[in-house]
């Protein structure tokens, strides 16, 4: 019997298209709402630091007087607490994941 | 006759994280064995001094990777019972319908291991294939895939919206009947039943000497599951612990494949009762005091205990895992089984090395 159930599940998917893809030849379908990187607008950016002081990791850093905003990469675990607390929505959880970072480095933002 | 020591682990095949076990063996059979852990201490529960009460809920969620999104909740329900924090009742809803998801993706992880152990590579795949279903609704409704990032003191980030539910209900019919397909091999199959039948019996006493928790005790016929208690919104559902009385490795693979059914159903209650409002109360104040918090993981009860004293930083936070409480139990199984049954018997209890350890 469950030979016989064992047996038809693998007839089926012996027929079917495989639910894998061949990344990156196919590129990931990517799920709304997921959370990737932190996308920053500079433009509407007002440096007020409220996103540097929520951030669970210390990721951000913001310097008011050079108009300079700093995330670490590494640091950063996409919590989305400082998208959720920015009053002027500078800041955007995009669900892509990015590409691979090669160098420890801050990515910096600003002058 | 002459004793041989078999170091297994930390690293070995089955292991999906690092435990040791030095097997005294008489021939085939071993006769003890000692387990060593504290591979991947992190120290986390001292973390909590120096971290936000705030924030410590994403160092709560990273303590394991699989029963993620419940150590998040035990952590926030202890800060809001220390805090007498009001949670909205549509918070507490997602939540339980988040745990359940949770504990899902983690017993079909496990199923999977479980064929991998016996040797049994196709329907390792196939479990994990349905797997990902679940884990494509988790990333959906929450943003994450494992570390769910949802639960916040006071109630939930995010919302679900009543068609995004509809949909998910929708799903979970089609992985009702993939999870039929796959736990019909487990139950039925011959040579899983050869694997697992009457390998590593635990009885009903000995369970409870030994201060078993989670499938490993309701598979020896204990109906103990903390959800009966009626934390988040399960004081409005119908739950009804899945036992068995076999005891053995069987059983508890048995007993894990029924509580998939189980938390398809509790979804299925929890978004029909689903009411409206808000999903966050803003939790003012510091907490000050001392409490238990006490959920049902996938692998078991999990216990919290927070104490604090009215500052930014908790005093002491001790986590009681599951795997922790069925450890005994593991050495207990190991004492005389066939060195062969060894890797089946440590993944009976759904060991989680990192949970264990903090």
């Amino acid at each position: 019997m469950s030979s016989f159930e064992m047996t038809r599940l693998v007839l089926k998917w012996v027929v079917s298209k495989p639910v894998t893809t061949h990344y990156p030849i196919a590129p990931r379908v990517l799920i709304p709402g997921s959370r990737g990187v932190i996308e920053f607008t500079k433009t509407t950016c007002v440096y007020c630091n409220v996103c540097a002081k929520r951030c669970p990791t210390g990721a951000i850093v913001v310097q008011r007087a050079q108009k300079r905003w700093t995330i670490d990469p590494l640091l950063c675990i996409s919590c989305g607490c400082c998208v959720e607390v920015c009053p002027k929505k500078s800041l955007l959880l995009s669900p892509a994941h990015g590409a691979p970072s090669v160098i420890k480095d801050r990515a910096r933002y600003g002058a | 006759m002459p004793r041989t020591i078999i170091p297994f682990g930390p690293q070995h095949p089955v292991l999906p994280e690092p435990v040791h076990l030095d097997l005294q063996l008489e021939d085939e059979r071993v006769v003890e064995a000692r387990p060593s852990v504290g591979f991947v201490h992190r120290g986390l529960e001292k973390l909590v001094e120096k971290k936000d009460f705030i924030d410590f809920v994403y160092v709560a969620e990273r303590i394991c990777g699989i029963c993620s999104f419940i150590h998040g909740q035990t952590y926030c329900q202890g800060i809001e019972a220390l805090m007498s924090a009001p949670v909205p009742p549509r918070a507490l809803y997602l939540r339980t319908i988040w745990g359940e998801l949770s504990r899902l993706h983690s017993h079909l992880l496990w199923l999977g291991l479980m064929a991998d152990a016996v040797g049994f590579e196709s329907l390792f795949m196939h479990s994990w294939r349905v797997r990902e279903k679940v884990l494509n609704i988790i990333e959906t409704t929450t943003g994450g895939r494992v570390i769910f990032g949802a639960c916040k003191v006071g109630g939930v980030r995010r919302d679900i919206s009543d068609e995004a539910l509809a949909k998910i209900l929708n799903d979970l019919e089609i992985i009702e009947r993939d999870i039929r397909d796959i736990t019909a091999v487990f139950l039925g199959n011959r040579s899983i039943k050869a694997r697992l039948c009457g390998v590593g019996v635990l009885s009903r006493e000995a369970a409870y000497d030994l201060g078993c928790v989670g499938p490993t005790l309701r598979a020896s016929g204990i109906a103990q599951d903390m959800r009966q208690l009626g934390y988040a919104a399960f004081k409005d559902l119908e739950v009804r612990p899945v036992t068995r009385t076999d005891g053995d490795s069987f059983a508890r693979c048995a007993v894990r494949c029924e509580e998939l059914f189980q938390s398809i159903d509790l979804i299925r209650q929890a978004a029909s009762r689903m009411p409206a409002g808000e999903i966050a109360a803003k939790a003012t104040g510091n907490p000050n005091g001392e409490c238990v918090m006490r959920t049902e993981q996938p692998r078991g009860e999990v216990v919290y205990q927070l104490k604090a004293n009215g500052t930014r930083n908790l005093q002491r936070l001790r986590i009681r895992t599951p795997t922790f409480a069925n450890l005994p139990a593991v050495i207990k199984l190991l004492q005389g089984c066939e060195l062969a049954d060894v890797p089946v018997l440590v993944l009976t209890i759904d060991p989680c090395i990192s949970c264990m350890e903090r």
